[in-house]
């Protein structure tokens, strides 16, 4: 299957979300090696039966997203790069597993994830739960890295383009070219591989393999300004066919904001309006079907063209329920205290959250420091899972389950002091700082649609005193801004200036040593002086004794 | 730059002032004959505590760590002696023999074999057939029969038995085929190179990927049922194989893949065609799309069936002679085959795309597998004329057939391994300060060990043996040949650590050079004042 969702955003930007998905119907459990593929790419599908894989997701992001200004992402990623794999129960040494895996998977995808070691990987005991099918929690099965500095760019996104069975040759993936998408404020592409059910008995099993990219158009930088989005413009391509393959081929456009077309104006107009809830929010879509030849019209190909009535994208957002950020606070290079402040938006209802931050061990947190304050009281977590680090081996582990009451700010502090590394562990450029990564905050969150209990309207009445289940609460993963921490940083010259220095103070030490030893030292008549020798020189030629 | 400007100028200074200071006092001062003894006693006691104790001492602290590695028995295994031996074992049908030859016949008759480059111009008469087991029939003509020795008659067979011999087990190509990393084939055997650079080099696993390539999705739908014709065509030889190596099979479609080339349309034909200088761009712009093996680092052998698109179909190779390659395949050296697979027959008159066709297995694998025999190695060099060799029967090999990959895999092994450690251990003598840890040692150790454990069996004509202890030798090779700690100090240059070193040895070092000079230079002035007394 694949999709492509469009969002345009209140900025005035565009968010362009694509979806591909591949279903391996072969039974994995079974222990028998699969070794013959068709839709499903080899090199993943040898990854998961060679690592005894169960679930793996692994997200490369560059930029950083803006949940007040765009909202909720479909897939929250953090910047940089982040792997989290759960692995079956018959691996014996998932860390020798692990780190295996993390070196093919930085081959496959052309990124630095061999640089996942034991001291940036922890095992969340709640955060991260399997999203598949099977009901394995035991989170030593669970392995979670993060890598903020990664830099993600094009040699990132060819292999990921072909692990599609249709390549960027037809279908989707023909948008995706790489000048264009890595010109964008916010660029993120994701693989997430699990394990489902093939019918609803689920008597048998099957991979599924999600792609993901997620790109936010910039309106100034790409958009010149103009409130006025067409593929082309976002893309430079059209579409002219749906990837033969494909079960489904589909473009939704979010339309929610503009029922009757008084915001923008969506041109060739499409019959087809699909509504569904989306994080805990109603929302319409027109539906453009690319499996449909008339989707093409007579052009014979497809090029979607927004364009905004007014220039002013004056219209109320509604303003996320949840928000995350995060900032180190205090001065010098000895101590330092990291701030995490979670934002509960909701008028009149409290939720937990789960907040996961991993801090290298580079940073010591000092965890008696830690506090959690909502509306200047104390806020006691219900939970908490602290791993302290160990230098050079581990980093720190706090998670946390607070309660988030309404409408408020919730901050955790706690302060650290920056450990001195040696100096072949400092990084190429250290004067840039160090980066830790985001923090995880994962919750469900009273859904937008149960919110308003007082709308009847296309409602009838029956059915919404009690909130239905999938409608309540939804779930939410956002992640904080990444830190950039100065270390301090030595001059890096400075073990030569100190072998010359201490050099010179042990020779001249040694050199008066050694001509105390070795010679002797006379009290010698002084020379006579000037006058004395004129005397006497005048007294020779007298014939006189000298002085 | 700053800062290296700066501390090469304070290192200036600081080497000045210690050098200066000795060298003024030294100036000022008149001795007395009893304590200028005394000062040049201190002085050499002094020089003997900086070379008795010093110098060990900085020598030991700044020592590598090197342990320990077998070079001798390295460098005796550089020379690479080899001897090869098969038993031969000469059964005379009953009625061959008369009686009084038979009493002669000694149990079995063991034959040394050296292999040697012999111009074959013996004209044969002898029909020779080799069976699928480990047989050959030999018939030995009429006059021959009677009133000969037992001498005589295995006299007049030898060379037919030399030459089964090449054929079933190793001849010299063969061998040097095998050796073909440290020996440089003769010059102008180019069909023998040729030979030579085609099978795989020896591994002690091989992956093969069979994938067809479907560049129009939206035209044909195409199903194979790889994984039956896997089963009942590739296993069994595999099977087979197995003492040789571990093999895994993994298949997989990928669709729009092209080939490198634009084919050409050949009117007289109506079918397009590829010419056989243009197969050599075909491959690269495939290969992007097949995705090498994540999960093991063996190498892989690449089949690919390449339906051709609508609109370029049918499509043919075309040989040197621009003749129509029967199998419409060729096959890449060291890399694997392709195969065109055209679907043109399916279209029938009024052809609907897209359009379901099946592939038939038998046709593809048949010539899949033929490729694979000859990347494996397991070529049927050209029998001598008059020799018949049986078909190689439902395993697609013959035991003699086996023995003799195994022959010659076990001799590639030896040879690469020993290349392997015998420049491992030149490497580590010519670079003094790589640290040699004690795994990288005991990996060296069992390399050797397991070579010379091969290299015996071999003489004693074990070959599973020879081969399994060639393998581990091959292993334990690679692992010390690539152990990463070899790197650490690889890059750490001399001039650096005088650098280091200079701002503490040389204003410690001159003191006492120079009072040592001093002091023979008054020992040679005394010993003149001695002898001009004397005279």
């Amino acid at each position: 299957d694949e999709e492509l969702v469009i969002r345009p955003l209140h900025s005035g930007d565009i968010y362009a979300s694509f979806q591909f998905r591949t279903v391996w119907d072969t039974d994995f459990m079974g222990g028998k090696k699969v070794s013959h593929y068709r839709l499903f790419p080899k090199s993943l599908g040898q990854v998961i039966s060679k690592f005894s894989v169960r679930e793996l997701h692994i997200s490369f992001t560059q930029g950083y997203w803006r949940t007040m200004q765009w909202g909720q992402p479909f897939l929250p990623s953090p910047p940089g790069a982040e792997l989290w794999v759960w692995f079956q129960d018959t691996v014996t040494d998932v860390d020798g597993t692990w780190k295996e895996l993390t070196n093919v998977l930085s081959g496959i995808f052309c990124a630095s994830l061999n640089f996942i070691d034991s001291t940036n990987t922890v095992q969340p005991s709640a955060s991260f739960k399997p999203l598949g099918i099977g009901n394995v929690t035991d989170h030593r099965f669970l392995r979670y890295a993060t890598l903020p500095r990664e830099i993600v760019c094009t040699e990132n996104l060819t292999p990921w383009k072909k692990l599609l069975p249709c390549g960027s040759k037809a279908g989707l993936a023909v948008l995706m070219k790489s000048e264009k998408l890595f010109h964008s404020s916010f660029h993120s592409q994701a693989v997430h591989i699990r394990p489902v059910c093939q019918d609803w008995q689920c008597k048998s099993t099957s991979w599924e393999l999600r792609q993901t990219l997620n790109v936010v158009f910039d309106l100034h930088s790409s958009g010149q300004g103009k409130r006025e989005w067409s593929l082309f413009k976002m893309f430079s391509r059209t579409l002219t066919e749906a990837c033969p393959l494909a079960s489904s081929s589909k473009i939704y456009i979010d339309v929610t904001d503009n029922p009757q077309g008084e915001q923008f104006e969506l041109s060739p107009a499409t019959p087809l309006l699909s509504q569904a809830v989306v994080l805990g929010d109603r929302r319409t879509y027109s539906v453009y079907d690319l499996t449909q030849q008339a989707t093409f019209g007579s052009m014979r190909s497809l090029n979607m063209l927004l364009r905004w009535k007014s220039s002013d994208g004056e219209c109320d957002m509604m303003r996320p329920l949840l928000h995350g950020e995060r900032y180190v606070a205090g001065y010098g290079l000895q101590t330092g205290e990291i701030h995490t402040l979670m934002y509960n938006h909701h008028p009149y209802r409290a939720f937990p959250v789960l907040l996961l931050d991993t801090v290298p061990w580079y940073l010591r947190l000092y965890i008696h420091t830690l506090t959690v304050t909502s509306k200047g009281k104390d806020n006691k977590p219900s939970y908490i899972h602290y791993q302290p680090s160990k230098d050079r081996v581990r980093p720190h582990l706090l998670e946390m389950l607070v309660q988030l009451p309404p409408n408020s700010v919730t901050e955790v502090t706690v302060q650290f002091e920056r450990a001195l590394l040696k100096w072949t562990e400092y990084t190429p450029d250290p004067n840039h700082g160090f980066y830790v990564g985001s923090s995880v905050v994962s919750a469900l969150v009273p859904s937008v649609v149960a919110m308003d209990t007082n709308s009847t309207q296309e409602r009838p009445l029956f059915s919404s005193f009690f909130p239905s289940k999938e409608e309540s609460s939804y779930f939410v993963r956002i992640y904080t801004e990444p830190l950039l921490v100065n270390l301090p940083t030595p001059d890096f010259s400075m073990p030569y200036n100190v072998i010359c220095l201490t050099c010179t103070v042990v020779a001249v030490g040694y050199g008066s040593l050694y001509n105390l030893l070795t010679r002797t030292f006379q009290v010698e008549e002084p020379s006579p002086g000037l006058a004395k020798r004129l005397a006497n020189i005048i007294r020779k030629m007298r014939g006189v004794p000298p002085l | 730059m700053k800062c290296i400007s700066v501390s090469a100028l304070f290192l200036s200074c600081s080497l000045c002032c210690q050098l200066l200071v000795p060298l003024i006092l030294s100036l000022c001062l008149s001795l007395s004959p009893s304590e200028r003894r005394q000062g040049q006693h201190a002085a050499l006691a002094i020089a003997a505590v900086v070379i008795i104790v010093g110098v060990p001492l900085w020598w030991r602290t700044t020592e590598t760590y090197r342990a320990w590695l077998p070079v001798t028995q390295i460098n005796e295994l550089a020379k690479l002696q080899l001897q090869l031996s098969v038993d031969v074992e000469v059964v005379f049908a009953r009625g061959t023999l008369t009686p009084e030859q038979q009493k002669k016949v000694p149990l079995t008759q063991t034959q040394d074999e050296e292999h040697m480059v012999d111009g074959e111009d013996l004209l044969m008469v002898v029909e020779v057939y080799i069976g699928q087991r480990r047989t050959a029939m030999l018939r030995i003509g009429a006059q021959m029969r009677v009133g000969r020795t037992l001498k005589q008659l295995l006299a007049h067979l030898e060379p037919r038995i030399q030459q089964v011999l090449q054929v079933m087990s190793f001849s010299h190509s063969d061998i040097t085929a095998a050796l073909s990393d440290r020996v440089r084939p003769s010059p102008g055997n180019k069909e023998s190179l040729a030979d030579s650079m085609r099978a795989f080099k020896s591994s002690p696993g091989y992956e093969i990927t069979f994938s067809l390539l479907n560049p129009d999705p939206k035209s044909h739908r195409l199903h194979w049922d790889i994984e039956s014709a896997v089963q009942n065509y590739i296993q069994p030889l595999l099977t087979k194989l197995a003492p040789v190596a571990n093999f895994s099979i993994d298949s997989q479609i990928l669709y729009y893949a092209m080939l490198g080339v634009n084919p050409r349309y050949d009117s007289s034909l109506s079918a397009y065609t590829l010419s056989a200088d243009s197969l050599a761009h075909v491959i690269n712009p495939v290969e992007a799309r097949l995705g090498s093996n994540a999960a093991s680092s063996n190498p892989v052998l690449n089949f690919l069936l390449y339906v051709p698109d609508a609109h370029h179909s049918p499509l043919y190779i075309h040989d040197h002679k621009k003749q129509k390659v029967h199998s419409n395949a060729f096959h890449s050296p060291r890399w694997g085959g392709i195969m065109v697979y055209n679907v043109n027959d399916f279209y029938g008159p009024d052809p609907v795309f897209p359009m379901d066709i099946n592939i038939s297995m038998a046709k593809v694998m048949g010539v899949f597998l033929a490729q694979l025999r000859l990347l494996l190695g397991v070529q049927s060099s050209a029998t001598p004329p008059g020799f018949v060799v049986a078909s190689c029967g439902s395993a697609g090999l013959a035991d003699w057939e086996l023995d003799r990959l195994m022959w010659s895999r076990t001799v590639e092994n030896v040879a690469t391994a020993t290349t392997t450690i015998t420049s491992l251990a030149q490497l580590l003598d010519q670079i003094g300060n790589i640290v040699i840890n004690d795994n990288i040692a005991q990996q060296v150790s069992s390399t050797v060990t397991s070579l010379q454990l091969a290299v015996a069996e071999l003489e004693a004509g074990n070959l599973g043996f020879a081969l399994q202890y060639s393998k581990e030798a091959i292993l334990a090779s690679e692992r010390a040949f690539f152990d990463p700690s070899l790197l650490h100090l690889l890059y750490f240059p001399d001039d650096q650590k005088f650098a280091i070193y200079i701002p503490l040895f040389l204003p410690m070092c001159v003191p006492i050079l120079l009072s040592l000079l001093k002091m023979l230079s008054e020992a040679r002035q005394r010993r003149k004042e001695k002898q001009a007394k004397r005279d």
